[in-house]
């Protein structure tokens, strides 16, 4: 019986059942946290204002709640509850959380006119509207009548905010961009050296030009400030401390307690696009990643360019061309383990290669004006991109391979017997069949390059980047700029940052965010692959 | 079964034509209007010799058969006729094949233009993974033809020459893959004459297909016969009866026996080919 029972193999399907299920388990239990952790994120939670026993107030949301062991607490009684609420106010109270330990609390109540002030410097502010008043003038005071009014200039301000920063960033950054290139071209000039002072004047004046502008912008720029900073709001927090900030500081107030279920909705989903598309502020613990989603993007794309062209060649010269023996066995072991080598490897390899090689030699030869100023000498998307295409050109490789072998050989002769030429069948009969196969390993590669980041942390990454990679201004591709990137986003957030309470939801939203990209950037792959496939099925007879 | 060892080697035949004619190329089997002369062909695949001096002569426009047993050389032979041999690297030809009365084996030849001119039908239908159009049109295009009406008339013209034109016509766009074993069969034979050969060898074309499919293809060759020169070689002797003009009987790499089809299947002159004809072996 016990025999027959071993020999039946139940167990083994048992037991590979098992193993099956905790990998999907862990994987479930990943996605769960993220997921949990991240997407309350942006939720505005009701904010509660407590009493607690010795007289004093606080107020702010409940992040948490955990039992701990009190050291001071009774023998038979050692664990203590406390719970843990964001306070905000940074500025008043140097911390943006609190833990109160729950037997300190007399009562917990929700007032509807608790208002969040989400903050352009120093985090959320919580509290209640004292007064709003314009160059001393008092407009209105107290919650029920400022309300209506911040309520209305809210979105005038952010207007005003947009406005500064297109000058700031757009105008003035054209301007500066144009100045510096003019800049270059009379260094340019010195140093070929003869008689162009004529030349140099003449952009001497166009660099007079450009400043004018740029004193017009900053003029604008002024009135705008002013403008920005004419309307004072002076809140009050719960144990009665006043603060006066400009109305433009605010970028959004809400009213949690008085919020129905469809205005927090509407705001959630304000958040989380405003997470998407706009920028970092605050270091990082603030605003939205789009910085960083379109740098990954992009140098994914780049990879993908530089990487699938290569990878398929080779493995077309490895499988269809070279003689097969040892040597080309022995080219594709060091191939299959080069993907295993260590990505910071790589990484080092392309600061040695790419950045002070390559880098400084198109510099010396292209850039020699902007010397001693790296432009290519230095970390940059295009290095990345490349110092990921390199780390992934095996997998590449071998999926091809793998492709190529699997196109049948009747199929080949039959092309060769109709007097097509070995290019000839390649070329239209071996990679368009091995199609789905190529873009298999493309699928591998981008899964591998969008998650890695040591090896990018020393070829071009950085915690906050000036400018996107593509702008309006000519050449319009600036793949020499420094990027940024989800995953070091992540590092840097979590724990680089000033503030790593405040940014700890902040790393799961963005966690989330680069797994969501890492599935479109696969999903769009595999569709492809399945369009190809059911063109390219091998026939079953 | 595998019964080549209990048969005795067969008594070589070419040994006793040199000892009773003296040239072996004299003693040919004489055919009318020969396309192909094979003369004293040898094929080696490393140290093995897969082809043992063959003498033979093809006759144009009409159906050769080769039979014989497994691994008797017959499929190496007709590959031979379109250098296919080449792409096994340890293949080595010797003696000399003529085609049209030019060595297909001399370095001036242009192993493209032989190949054009010689089609091939594989055992294995192998459509290209495209759709049924461009299957047919694939050998157009590689000559360089793009212009669209040409390859229309082109790919009409082989389709029906193949008897599949009134099956497929309405779906010429869609993948060959989608086809039956019999169509796709056919199909390979239409990319074959689109390229309009001379010669269209056939390796065992129906040796996967069903006893229809196998009975429209013979049809199909039966009527191909008065265009092309066809070589078919078929491991079915009742296939080779019926279709054939003239058959050759192969054994271990030689040609024993090479006349009529009637003669073969009827009044051999050698016991093997009887033995095989008849179904003592093979």
């Amino acid at each position: 019986m016990n025999k027959k029972f071993w020999k039946s193999g139940d167990p083994f399907v048992w037991l590979t059942g098992v193993a099956l299920m905790f990998s999907l388990l862990m994987i479930a239990g990943l996605l769960y946290l993220i997921a949990a952790k991240g997407l309350g994120f942006f939720w505005p939670a009701n904010v509660a204002e407590i009493r607690l026993k010795d007289g004093n107030m606080v107020l702010g949301e409940i992040t948490g709640h955990e039992k701990v062991k009190g050291y001071n607490a009774a023998e038979d009684e050692p664990y203590i509850e406390r719970t843990q609420l964001k306070i905000g106010n940074r500025d008043l109270y140097g911390l943006d959380f609190r833990w109160v330990d729950d037997d300190q609390i007399e009562s917990t109540t929700y007032p509807k006119f608790a208002v969040v002030l989400e903050r352009r410097e120093w985090g959320n502010m919580y509290g209640f509207i004292k007064e709003v008043s314009e160059s001393g003038q008092i407009i209105c005071s107290g919650n029920e009548e400022c309300w209506p009014v911040l309520e209305d200039q809210i979105p005038r301000y952010a207007r005003i905010a947009d406005e500064i920063k297109s000058i700031e960033k757009g105008t003035i950054g054209g301007i500066n961009a144009q100045i510096e290139n003019l800049r270059l071209d009379i260094r340019g000039l010195e140093m070929k050296g003869g008689d162009n002072r004529e030349e140099i004047l003449k952009i001497q004046t166009k660099i007079k030009e450009q400043e004018e502008k740029y004193k017009e912008q900053e003029e604008i720029l002024t009135s705008l400030y002013t403008e920005f900073n004419k309307e004072k709001v002076m809140v009050a927090s719960v144990d009665g401390r006043e603060k006066e900030m400009p109305a433009g500081n605010i970028v959004r107030a809400y009213r949690p307690n008085d919020m129905s279920w469809f205005q927090k909705t509407s705001f959630y989903l304000s958040k989380v696009w405003e997470f998407v598309s706009a920028e970092p502020r605050e270091a990082n613990t603030e605003g939205g990643v789009f910085p960083a989603i379109f740098g990954t993007v992009l140098m994914v794309l780049i990879m993908s360019v530089v990487v699938l062209p290569f990878g398929v060649v080779a493995a077309l010269y490895l499988r269809e061309y070279a003689k097969q023996g040892v040597l080309v066995r022995i080219v594709r072991i060091c191939v299959n383990n080069l993907a295993g080598v260590p990505s910071i490897v790589f990484g080092v390899f392309a600061v040695g290669f790419f950045i002070y090689g390559l880098g400084s030699t198109i510099d010396g030869i292209f850039f020699k004006e902007a010397l001693p100023n790296p432009t290519y000498g230095t970390g940059g998307i295009l290095w990345a991109s490349l110092t990921l295409a390199l780390l992934t050109v095996p997998v590449v490789i071998v999926a091809t391979e793998e492709g190529l072998s699997a196109v049948p050989k009747e199929i080949r002769d039959g092309s060769l017997a109709l007097g097509a030429t070995k290019f000839e069948t390649t070329w239209k009969i071996v990679i368009p069949s091995a199609m789905p196969a190529i873009l298999t390993g493309l699928i591998l590669a981008i899964a591998r390059a969008t998650g890695e980041v040591a090896p990018l942390m020393i070829t071009g990454v950085v915690k906050l980047a000036p400018q996107l990679p593509i702008d309006s201004y000519f050449p319009y591709m600036h793949l020499e700029r420094k990027f940024m990137h989800l995953g070091f986003h992540i590092y840097d957030v979590g724990f680089q940052s000033p503030n790593v309470e405040a940014a700890k939801p902040m790393v799961y939203t963005t966690a989330m965010l680069l797994i969501l990209i890492v599935v479109a950037l696969n999903l769009t792959a595999i569709i492809i692959r399945n369009q190809l496939r059911k063109k390219y099925t091998t026939s079953a007879v | 079964m595998n019964t080549e060892t209990v048969i005795e080697a067969p008594e070589t035949r070419i040994n006793e034509q040199i000892k009773v004619h003296g040239d072996p190329k004299s003693s040919k089997y004489k055919v009318p209007d020969p396309i192909v002369q094979v003369n004293g062909a040898n094929l080696y695949y490393g140290e093995k010799q897969a082809l043992k001096s063959i003498y033979m002569d093809i006759p144009k426009n009409k159906a050769t058969a080769f039979i014989g047993p497994s691994g008797c050389g017959k499929s190496t032979l007709l590959r031979c006729f379109n250098r296919l041999n080449d792409l096994v690297d340890s293949a080595r030809v010797e003696g000399e094949i003529l085609i049209d009365g030019e060595d297909i084996y001399d370095p001036s030849v242009d192993i493209t233009q032989l190949r054009k001119n010689v089609g091939m039908v594989f055992q294995k239908s192998n459509p290209f993974p495209k759709s049924i159009y461009e299957n047919v049109a694939y050998g157009a295009r590689i000559a360089g033809e793009n212009r669209k009406s040409v390859l229309d008339e082109t790919v009409e013209k082989s389709l029906k020459g193949a008897a599949l034109w009134d099956e497929v016509h309405d779906r010429l766009h869609e993948s060959a893959l989608g086809m039956s074993g019999g169509q796709m069969q056919r199909l390979c034979i239409a990319r074959a004459i689109a390229v309009e050969p001379e010669i269209l060898l056939m390796d065992e074309p129906c040796s996967a297909l069903d006893p229809i499919a196998t009975g429209k293809i013979e049809d199909l060759i039966t009527e191909l016969k008065s265009k092309y020169t066809i070589v078919i070689v078929t491991h079915n002797m009742q296939q080779a009866s019926r279709v054939s003009d003239y058959t050759a009987f192969m054994y271990l790499g030689e040609l024993i026996e090479y006349d009529t089809t009637e003669t073969i299947f009827l009044k051999p002159k050698y016991k093997q080919t009887e033995d095989y004809v008849s179904g003592k072996f093979g």
